[in-house]
């Protein structure tokens, strides 16, 4: 066995089975005497619905049963629940208005549930919704921010004035005014973070099943987070016990937060299933998640920065409108606050900071986390307002940013915005990108595009990120209405091979690989002898699931606790076997040792006798070689870094070629690089997506006019470049690992650095700022709408 | 109830099908092979991609008729019967290019018919191009491109054998 311990780029164990077809995702199961649902949703933003007629749909052949909101409301069941509570700057707690499982009185979004039918085929069931008569009255629909928040707009939810969810703010405001007050120089700048649909590859689907002689449910669920959606559905909405209800999220095909959310399908099938006694199964078309599942992003906002003579930033006042859609995802009101706000500091030392965050109710889809979650618009916002202070005020972009930064030897530094960052060396990963970006050679390079009639652009990026989500205590006092800890059972088994119980989940990130790399290194045991199970709660210790990029900050942090507790517990049946004193056991490459001597026990003969415990402490000890802990972090982690894109347009067509991507980051303790860099390339991806190609469009009615891949611009291999991706690692310091997350840093760090490397090719055009996306007819227009007045000069 | 004769992955079935049935309802429902998945109903995202008489084919915009006589290879069909992979599955693994593993199949798929195609080599905007047809959400592609790339030498000197 080569080495396989943390650091070295072991090959995925997860890989064959998906390589060969063996994968085991949720629509591959089905279930004796399957019913297949299909769910009428609301093909209008905002109606109130005057009467549903089923009669038909139940007559139809293969019909089993047809359920409306009505139905759900007779048993009193709960609303799809929101697991954070903002409070306004008064103090009174955000507007949360009922979220019904199925439509009740009206529909607020396209996509909204309406009915279920449950039939014996998929066919049947859609053949019969389509008999379902729905009698609407058309209301006034809202879907942009601006149109939401305006006078007299029309209301998504009766009572909630002016569509306000919550209005809330960080920093002092009359501190941060007189600073503005007395700064040389303001520079100001607004801009729009577009709206994105996350389109993990696998559409979601969700089965529910009953077992009628135990009165059992499981739900099979497409979900980052079983335990989470366990507790969510049992408790708040079907009023299930923990102990009946088992909720199984297996191969899941990507996530990108959109996995997270308890979703009404869930309850729909699990609740249906028990109703008709029989499993019930449901598979998003790719239609539907474009209208059900959470969207992510959509903010306007405008930015202000206080600046002296030199260009030191002397404070950040920003007022932001957040889109809630029609209702409060689970996690939704904490993304464009504590995953945003806390984050204006960035890398850099300004002093104050306020920011006013508006959330705010339209008729679409819910909005929620999606891969950076609050963390990409902060990072966008303030990496092009840096942009454009250099522009305004002629100072080097690149030396702006270094005169700005918090330096190296700050930490622990406090920013303004809560967060106290732990550690980083953003003089040293912006030093590494200009060097393997050749950022110097840039010019030379811009000067032979032009020879070929292209318009070349070099963008920078300086961002950092929270994550490795969060100390509990932190996140209660801030709203939050659940803990964030992680749990790991490791259960060492008699013959000495091992099995990690963790309550994070893998849905891409190589979780079966990494975690037991842990293992190789603290236990000694190869990798062939570690298993690593996830994703079912009738297995798994509560643990709260993966997303923030806390799998191994967190879960893999509280494997080592596991593990601490296993070799202390082993130490002390190896002392009783080598009749020497626990103190003088040291454990080291898989055995325990008496120091000092040659005398020694292998980890599996430590687990034998702990399994067979004919010679063993038993007055003092318990049998067996199985331990938990849950770890709940001390404070967030801090990755940060470096990204330079490098653009050519094409003025002919406006088109942008991406030609080159370098990315350095600080991502802590790295335990697999290969797959680290696979992380960063696909979070780039997915940046690079949101800068040139995606935006899910509403018209001013909300109507979803992205709705499918054909209006709505995925990345495709030709768009995205071949990537440079290093990494400069300062250790978190306050996990066992110090490691800090690598999942949503590509996805956060990127799209500045594109939209600064388009404004860049195009400074000749006479362009400060322009939103994303950056498509070809944007920027067409642009360079046509400039050739005037560059042919004239 | 109409009938289809195929053979898949070296098996032949006959299999009773509505008209409208599509191929890879016929794959994953009636023959339980759920290697080739969905991921859209606009034919635009390739994880359905399977090879029909050696050809990529999308399987979920051909009718399960249509395969009527045909061979068909889905993922589950590519390893050797004592487990061996196929030097495409084998180069993805090497260079980790998949992660969530749901676009895998049909990037397989495509990728053996793009090598197949191209005996004398492949640039990296041939294969980038190649996968025109193939959304990946997970991977940003530099590691599927760089997989096919190092699977061409190999598919082919095996085929020279
Ligand atoms: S399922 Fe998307 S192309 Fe076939
Ligand atoms: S590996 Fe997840 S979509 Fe490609």
């Amino acid at each position: 066995m080569g080495f396989e311990g943390i650091g070295a780029s072991v090959r995925r164990r997860e890989d064959v089975r998906f390589l060969s077809g063996k994968g085991n995702y949720t629509d591959d199961i089905n279930r004796p005497g399957q019913l297949y649902a299909f769910i009428v949703r609301a093909d209008r933003p905002h109606a109130r619905i005057d009467g549903i007629d089923t009669a038909e749909a139940e007559k139809a052949p293969g019909v089993v049963r047809v359920f409306t909101g009505a139905d759900m409301a007779a048993e009193n069941l709960g609303g799809l629940p929101c697991g954070w509570q903002i409070h306004n700057q008064d103090g009174s707690p955000m507007a949360e208005p009922p979220h019904p499982v199925l439509a009740v009185g009206k529909v607020r979004h396209v996509g909204d549930p309406v009915a279920v039918v449950i039939a014996e085929t998929r066919q049947e069931a859609k053949n019969a919704a389509e008999l379902i008569e729905i009698r609407y009255t058309d209301l006034p629909a809202v879907a942009s921010l601006t149109d939401a928040v305006a006078a007299g707009a029309p209301e998504v939810h009766d009572g909630v004035a002016g569509n306000i969810c919550y209005d809330w703010v960080i920093g002092d405001k009359a501190t941060v005014d007189a600073v503005f007050a007395k700064a040389d120089r303001v520079v100001k700048l607004e801009l729009t973070n577009n709206r994105l649909i996350p389109n993990a590859m696998e559409p979601r689907a969700a089965i529910g099943d009953f077992d009628t002689s135990s009165g059992d449910f499981t739900l099979y669920t497409t979900s980052q987070n079983p335990h989470v959606i366990r507790l969510l559905m049992g408790a708040f909405v079907l009023h299930i016990p923990e102990n009946k209800l088992r909720v199984v999220a297996p191969d899941v095909g990507g996530g990108f937060g959109s996995k997270i959310y308890h979703y009404a399908e869930e309850a729909i099938v699990t609740w249906a299933a028990g109703k008709v006694r029989r499993p019930v199964k449901w598979t998003a078309e790719r239609s539907e998640s474009f209208m059900s599942d959470a969207h992510g992003r959509d903010h306007v906002s405008t930015a202000e920065m206080a600046l002296d003579k030199e260009g030191h930033f002397l404070g950040l006042r920003i007022t932001t409108l957040a889109n809630m859609g029609a209702y409060l995802s689970t996690f939704a009101p904490c993304v464009p606050t504590y995953l945003y706000a806390t984050l204006l500091a960035g890398v850099y030392k300004t002093p104050v900071i306020y920011c006013n965050v508006k959330a705010v109710f339209t008729n679409t889809v819910p909005v929620d986390a999606y891969r950076g979650a609050g963390r990409p618009e902060a990072t966008y916002l303030l990496e092009r307002l840096v942009d454009v202070i250099a522009h305004d005020t002629g100072i080097d972009k690149v030396e702006l940013r270094r005169k700005n930064f918090i330096p190296a030897d700050a930490f622990p530094y406090q920013t303004p915005v809560a967060l106290q960052y732990d550690s980083g060396d953003y003089q040293t990963t912006l030093k590494v990108a200009l060097a393997n970006a050749d950022w110097n050679g840039f010019e030379a390079r811009r000067a032979e595009a032009k020879a070929r009639g292209k318009l070349r652009g070099i963008g920078i990026s300086t961002y950092l990120e929270a994550c490795g989500i969060a100390p509990s205590a932190v996140v209660g006092s801030l709203g939050a209405r659940a803990g964030l800890y992680e749990v790991a059972n490791i259960r060492v088994h008699p013959t000495g091979s091992v099995t990690v119980f963790t309550g994070t989940h893998s849905h891409g990130q190589g979780h079966e690989t990494t975690l037991a790399q842990l293992v190789v290194d603290q236990l000694g045991v190869p990798l062939s002898q570690v298993e690593v199970v996830h994703g079912d709660t009738a297995k798994i210790p509560f643990g709260m699931g993966t997303y923030g990029s806390r799998s191994l900050a967190v879960g893999g942090s509280a494997m080592v606790k596991a593990m601490d507790k296993i070799i202390a517990k082993g130490k002390k049946i190896a002392a009783h076997l080598m009749e020497a004193s626990v103190q003088d056991i040291e454990f080291k490459d898989g055995s325990f040792r008496v120091a000092g001597t040659d005398k020694a026990k292998a980890l599996h003969e430590i687990s034998l006798a702990a399994y067979v415990p004919h010679n063993y402490p038993i007055e003092e000890l318990e049998p067996g070689l199985d331990e938990t802990a849950f770890y709940d972090p001390k404070n967030f982690t801090f990755p940060g870094g470096c990204h330079i894109a490098e653009v050519e347009i094409d003025p002919e067509t406006g088109v942008v070629e991406m030609v080159n991507f370098t990315a350095v980051d600080d991502v802590g303790r790295v335990v697999n690089p290969m797959i680290v860099e696979g992380q960063v390339q696909g979070g780039v991806a997915q940046g690079i997506g949101q800068a040139l190609l995606e935006s899910a469009l509403y018209d001013p009615h909300g109507q979803l006019l992205s709705g499918s891949y054909m209006d709505y611009t995925m990345p495709r291999a030709n768009d995205i470049p071949a990537m440079s991706v290093a990494t400069e690692n300062t250790m978190c310091t306050h996990n066992p690992l110090g490691s800090k997350g690598c999942g949503e840093v590509g996805a956060i760090g990127s799209p500045p650095a594109v939209i600064n490397a388009v404004v860049d090719a195009l400074k000749d055009h006479g362009v400060r700022h322009l939103d994303m996306p950056a498509t070809a007819p944007k920027l067409w227009s642009i360079i046509q709408a400039a050739q005037p007045r560059l042919a004239a000069e | 109830m109409p009938q289809v004769t195929l053979t898949v992955n070296g098996r032949q079935h006959t299999v009773d099908v509505e008209g409208r049935t599509l191929l890879v309802e016929l794959l994953r429902e009636k023959l339980g092979l759920t290697g080739t998945h969905v991921g859209c109903d606009t034919s635009q995202c390739g994880a359905c991609v399977v090879h029909v008489n050696g050809e990529s084919v999308k399987s979920c915009t051909m009718l399960a008729l249509q395969a009527d006589g045909d061979s068909v290879t889905t993922i589950e069909g590519l390893a050797a019967a004592d487990g061996t992979l196929h030097p495409m599955q084998e180069m993805f693994r090497e260079h980790h290019a998949l992660q969530c593993g749901f676009c895998t199949p049909g990037m397989v798929m495509t990728a053996i018919d793009l090598v197949n195609a191209h005996p004398s080599g492949l640039t990296e905007k041939e294969i980038r191009e190649g996968l025109e047809g193939n959304l990946c959400r997970c991977t940003g592609y530099h590691n599927i491109v760089k997989a096919i790339a190092a699977a061409h030498p190999l598919m082919h000197a095996k085929a020279a054998e």
